[in-house]
């Protein structure tokens, strides 16, 4: 299905935030996640279903001001 | 001692940790500077990338506080989701709220800040507002409920040090409970060492020290500079006055005689 991925409409095959992160070969442990402009918390990226137009932001910490 | 919302520090400098020249010399001039308080911020991690997690440990290694930032953000809803991937990320319910109006100046929008910071209040977070040195606006803010507020002391970046004092005195003088930090636009220890005289409680700056020669002996200057000001606010500074007043005392002075 197509969904959009830090800015970017991607085809997945995942159906959750978990299976995302490893379909996109994401190695690191430290993300925040953003559904459709709502945090999802770590504990729910496993149950949580995706849907096709989903809006995800896939953060992580970076130098700041 | 410096308070934010009931954690104490005893460093008056509170410090970024962006545009060094490398990830040691950012170590050492955060070491340097004495702070206890980093700003970090979040931005999306592109796949495969590692840049958040290596970046996360640098600041790890420090035991210090961090306190994320919305920087960017131009919106309230921009703003509100940001500090909640902040909390969710950092576990902390502190956040550097930032809502810029304007590309140019990166002035602060103060009317979706003060929407942002209720919301976000409500909602158990500890918000530090970045925001112009406008006392309507502070007093808005601290009615949201921020006990923190930091206001501009010139454009993010430009070294101009204190623009507007006599409003930045007046925020000291009209929110004497309130820990007020001067936050942006400081370019010398000298401008560090004012805002300290001036009652402010810190100041937080980032540029200044990572954009100079020697990043980390600039560090060490902010952090004199910071002493030195609180220093001299606690020891009373003496009022400016419009004629010379000598100093050598003026009786016995040789060949004095009264004049009529």
């Amino acid at each position: 299905m197509r969904v959009t991925v830090n800015g970017e409409v991607r085809e997945i095959v995942s159906e959750s935030v978990d299976a995302l992160l490893d379909e996109l070969d994401y190695e690191g442990s430290h993300f925040a996640i953003a559904l459709n402009y709502d945090v999802l918390p770590k504990s729910k990226w496993a149950e949580t279903p995706l849907q096709a137009g989903d809006e995800i932001e896939i953060i992580t910490p970076r130098q700041g001001g | 001692m410096l308070n934010f919302y009931g954690k104490t520090f005893t460093s008056r400098l509170l410090i970024g940790s962006a545009l060094y020249p490398s990830p040691s010399i950012m170590q050492g001039a955060i070491r340097a500077s004495g702070a206890g308080i980093v700003t970090v911020s979040l931005r999306r991690e592109a796949a495969g990338g590692k840049t958040g997690d290596a970046f996360w440990s640098l600041i790890r290694e420090l035991d210090v506080t961090v306190l994320p930032n919305t920087a960017g953000c131009r919106s309230v809803r921009e703003a509100v989701t940001t500090a909640k991937l902040a909390r969710e990320l950092f576990g902390t319910s502190w956040i550097k709220l930032e809502v810029i109006a304007d590309n140019d100046t990166l002035q602060p929008d103060v009317v979706g800040l003060v929407e942002a910071a209720g919301i976000l209040i409500k909602d158990g977070f500890e918000v530090f507002p970045y925001c112009t040195e406008d006392l309507s606006v502070a007093m808005r803010l601290v009615d949201a409920g921020c006990k923190v507020v930091m206001p501009w002391a010139a454009p993010i970046g430009s070294a101009k040090g204190i623009i507007n004092r006599d409003a930045l005195k007046l925020l000291r003088d009209r929110l004497p409970d309130i820990t007020l930090v001067v936050d942006a636009g400081l370019g010398a220890p000298s401008h560090a060492a004012q805002a300290l005289e001036l009652g402010y409680d810190a100041v937080l700056l980032n540029t200044a020290i990572a954009k100079a020669a020697d990043p980390v002996a600039m560090a060490n200057a902010f952090r004199l500079g910071v002493e030195a000001g609180r220093t001299a606010y606690e020891a009373g500074l003496m009022e400016a006055r419009d004629f010379a007043s000598p100093s050598t005392p003026v009786v016995g002075t040789p060949f004095w005689h009264a004049v009529s």
